[in-house]
């Protein structure tokens, strides 16, 4: 051990000497002290990131990795959004990549049950010395560990257009009747106060979730996310009763009911921030800046702002943040992939990305000041100072169930959409089609 | 073969080189050099693909060993109310769209035939089969928008209904408090007036870019005897101000029409507001009235038609198609028509019969071999309709407009990832494709 230390060591020095040599005076030397360069090896990884969507942010993240590790060549392709279809068909074929990074933890938990995936146990040690507490547990599944988050979107968020609030005269609510009453002042200001996308079905159960984290907590929410608790619940019927005083107020959302349900996620942002705005506010993540950026002139602070999502029971939900993110899952076990998972679950990798922005993290030893503007951090920061952290749970549900367009979850919530009245009727749907595919899952 | 001759005597083959078998292998190793690549192709882009997804459709989700469910995965495909639908969608799609595309090509070939610019006409109606099936999905989808100020469909709608019916001037407002009341349109003050009396019509939602520049700061008028006398104001400041109260940065509402009914609802004066907002109606005759503000002032512009929505989508994603298709079916009819001998049409003119007898009689007739190629090939088509749908219709929709392949599609590779099911649609819809294949190749052999 110690003399292959001595080895590498020795190996390091001839190296940098060499290339201080050739290189000259004035040019970058390799003196980095822990630089490891008995590891070698190649890495597929396999992920959804294009050249307009993050790709070049996480070469610099695997930039950062070969500084430490320069015998390990990590070949990064960006398969985009079809990465599920792709990935799929890559493992029935018996010819997965190496890692992945999947969006959907009920793919990961299908894969992680079909044992197409290898743990990551060795990284336990690295996440818990820097993740918040319950970062773990949102890559374990039956006991293991399986992925690492590497890249998180905060999803308790609240956007809302700045001259619409002021024009009625109200303030950022901190709590779920102060904003009823906001939104009810911002009606008879002559602007709509809600803006749903609901032609995407995740922009429904997104809300809805928040609203049963905000009631009922982040252990509840997890227990109904597993299918421990019934859609039927009690539960259950007072988060859509909740969600129903929002979306049943037909004449305070942009376009009316029959709009929003042909309204995707990005008309709703532009409903709401062009000009002249048709709503004031948008329920949805920290990508919501993006789409205002690209496709609006709303302007940071005087323009657009966010929110916490505001708290229905007060303390069930203390700091609680529900995440969408980014599951590193590996297909294989080799050195090189370890050392690649263990790195990136320390600070320095996440910020490699974080100071780029679009990107946030529940690492906590990152800190809040990386974040490059006043609104990333806002929306941003939180995650890693969260006291509990789940989550998206039509993400986390069997994907026939949590994510298929016009079925399971995001079918029936849309039907909610048009008709929320119909609770119990819903919640009896919402039930047979978990139990189905639950079912099916096994 | 000469035709109708009789023979008896086998056909004349060349005669057997000289060295006989080495000479017939040569012949075989030939052809087969030159068919390998194409069933090579064949077997591997067709047969095996084919093969495995039908021995696939028997197994679960997860994979082969252990995972042998026999039919089950066709009884989900005849049990899922998602996947009934898409069946039955195709079915009406099998049954409208194809007999529509052949008789609106029909049409076109017959029209163009006439008219003087035919072949700008035919490069306008054919171009769609220029574009791609999903690029005419997303412009469709952007013309079907509900919004008339983004949908073109819509926006030709409302051209036309504000011609008939103009949108009022204060079409989003609404009563600030419960006493005034919307009867037919109309917003009826529930607390009856007298001469004498102050009438307040406060109005919400209203955007501060509806207000008309011209208004002031809304005002209480005194009361004055013999008259009834009020003000229309958007009862609204910044934090939402007191409902029903005119309060000191609250506008006036200026040229509404107000009127004064009696208590048989009769309307008995009407006037407008001024800039503050204020109304005078002069010299009433005692009595019990109610204020009102009109119907006219409250209504609502075209808001379109929901072509996306859960009632039209269907039938909007046939129009698209056949938009599509028309062109395709006008060419080839088209070239039918122009191969069709003339003299038959003249004869049948000159014995006295009329256009629409010669078109019924004469044209249809001799163009049916061609049109039974289109209808075949687009009953084909139409079978495995597959982009148009992904394209065009919302999310949202997609439950009411699914189809056989967009249901393989969305079983197979999103979401639930079940291969086996998705495996069992693709059989089912290739069994229903080749009845009609079977029809065309026969068609072909006999064209032969």
């Amino acid at each position: 051990m110690t003399r292959t230390r001595i080895g590498v060591v020795c190996i390091t020095v001839a190296v940098a000497l060499l290339a201080a040599g050739l290189a000259g005076a004035g040019t970058r030397s390799h003196h980095h002290t822990g630089q490891n360069l008995a590891v070698k090896g190649t890495i597929t990884f396999d992920g959804i990131w294009t050249a307009s969507s993050g790709q070049k942010q996480f070469a610099d993240v695997i930039k950062l990795f070969n500084k430490t590790y320069p015998n390990v060549k990590v070949n990064y392709k960006p398969v985009g959004d079809s990465l599920p279809t792709v990935l799929a068909t890559a493992v029935a074929g018996g010819n997965p990549p190496d890692m992945a990074d999947i969006a959907q933890p009920g793919t990961v938990a299908q894969f992680a049950k079909q044992g197409k995936l290898k743990p990551i146990t060795y990284a336990k040690g690295t996440i818990a010395k820097n993740y918040v507490a319950s970062w773990q547990q949102l890559g374990t599944y039956s006991g293991k560990l399986y992925a690492l988050v590497f890249k998180a979107a905060n999803k308790s968020v609240v956007w809302y257009n700045v001259p619409a609030f002021k024009a009625a005269g109200v303030k950022p609510p901190k709590t779920f009747s102060q904003l009823l009453a906001a939104a009810k002042v911002i009606k008879s200001s002559g602007t709509p106060a809600y803006s749903i996308g609901g032609a995407d079905g995740w922009t429904l159960t997104d809300m809805f979730e928040n609203i049963y984290l905000r009631t009922f907590g982040a252990a509840k929410y997890n227990a109904l996310s597993a299918h421990k608790i019934k859609w039927t619940d009690p539960s259950v019927k007072t988060a859509l009763t909740t969600m129903g005083k929002i979306i049943g107020d037909t004449g305070n959302l942009a376009g009316g009911t029959s709009g929003a349900l042909q309204y995707g996620f990005n008309d709703s942002v532009t409903n709401a921030f062009g000009s002249p705005p048709k709503a004031a506010m948008v329920f949805e993540a920290d990508f919501v800046g993006g789409v205002i950026s690209s496709s609006t002139k709303a302007k940071a602070k005087t323009g657009f702002n966010t929110f916490t999502w505001p708290s229905i029971t007060p303390g069930a939900d203390a700091g609680g943040v529900e995440i969408g993110g980014d599951l590193f899952v590996t297909f294989r076990d080799t050195p090189a992939i370890e050392a690649f998972v263990k790195f990136l679950a320390t600070a320095p990798a996440a910020e490699a990305w974080a100071k780029q922005g679009g990107f946030g993290t529940g690492n906590k030893n990152v800190p809040a000041s990386i974040y490059p503007d006043a609104i990333t951090k806002a929306t941003e920061a939180p995650i890693g100072s969260a006291k509990s952290v789940v989550f998206d749970m039509s993400d986390e549900q069997p994907p026939s169930f949590g994510a298929t367009a016009g079925q399971g979850e995001w079918g029936l919530f849309q039907d909610f959409l048009k008709n929320p009245k119909n609770v119990a009727g819903i919640q009896a749907k919402l039930e047979a089609a978990a139990k189905s595919s639950y079912a099916k899952g096994k | 073969m000469s035709a109708g001759g009789i023979t008896a005597e086998p056909p004349v083959v060349a005669a057997p080189p000289p060295s006989g078998e080495p000479g017939r292998l040569g012949r075989v190793l030939v052809s087969a050099f030159f068919l390998a690549p194409a069933l090579f192709m064949l077997g591997v882009w067709m047969v095996y693909p084919a093969v495995y997804t039908i021995i696939r459709s028997f197994f679960g989700q997860t994979g082969f060993f252990g995972h042998w469910v026999g039919i089950d995965n066709y009884k989900t495909l005849f049990t899922t109310s998602t996947l009934t639908t898409a069946i039955k969608n195709n079915a009406i799609w099998v049954a409208v769209v194809p007999a529509l595309v052949t008789a609106i090509g029909l049409v076109f070939a017959v029209l163009t035939e006439r008219v003087r610019w035919a072949v700008a006409f035919k490069t306008v109606v054919f171009l769609p089969m220029a574009i791609s099936a999903f690029a005419t999905g997303v412009t469709w989808r952007i013309m079907y928008q509900q919004d008339p100020g983004l949908g073109a469909v819509n926006a030709l709608g409302k051209t036309i209904s504000g011609v008939f019916s103009p949108a009022g001037v204060l079409s989003s407002a609404l009563p600030s408090t419960p006493a005034l009341q919307s009867a037919g349109g109309a917003l009826v003050l529930k607390t009856p007036t007298h001469p004498g009396g102050v009438v307040l019509l406060g109005l919400t939602g209203i955007a501060p870019d509806q207000v008309p520049k011209s208004s002031a700061q809304a005002v209480t008028p005194a009361a004055k005897p013999g008259d009834i006398v009020g003000t229309v104001w958007r009862d609204f400041k910044p934090g939402g101000g007191k409902p029903g109260l005119v309060e000191k940065g609250e506008l006036g509402l200026p040229g509404v029409t107000v009127q004064l009914r009696d208590a048989a609802g009769k309307t008995v004066q009407s006037t407008k507001s001024n800039r503050d907002g204020s109304y005078d109606f002069k010299n009433v005759p005692a009595g019990t009235y109610h204020a009102a503000i009109g119907s006219q002032t409250f209504a609502k512009p075209f808001g379109g038609y929901a072509w996306l929505g859960p009632n039209l989508i269907v039938p909007s994603l046939m129009i698209a198609y056949i938009w599509i298709w028309a062109g395709f079916a006008m060419v080839v009819i088209g070239a039918g028509l122009a191969s069709m001998p003339r003299d038959v049409l003249e004869a049948a003119r000159t014995d006295g019969a009329t256009e629409w007898q010669t078109f019924r009689r004469v044209t249809v007739p001799l163009l049916m071999p061609v049109l039974s190629v289109v209808f075949v090939t687009m009953i084909i088509n139409v079978l495995k309709v597959f982009d148009i749908v992904y394209a065009l219709a919302p999310e949202s929709e997609y439950a009411k407009a699914n189809v056989i392949a967009l249901a393989m599609y969305f079983t197979a590779f999103q979401g639930a990832g079940n291969f086996g099911v998705g495996s069992a649609i693709a059989v089912f819809l290739f069994l229903l494709v080749i009845p009609v294949l079977a029809l065309n190749i026969r068609r072909f052999k006999r064209e032969a």
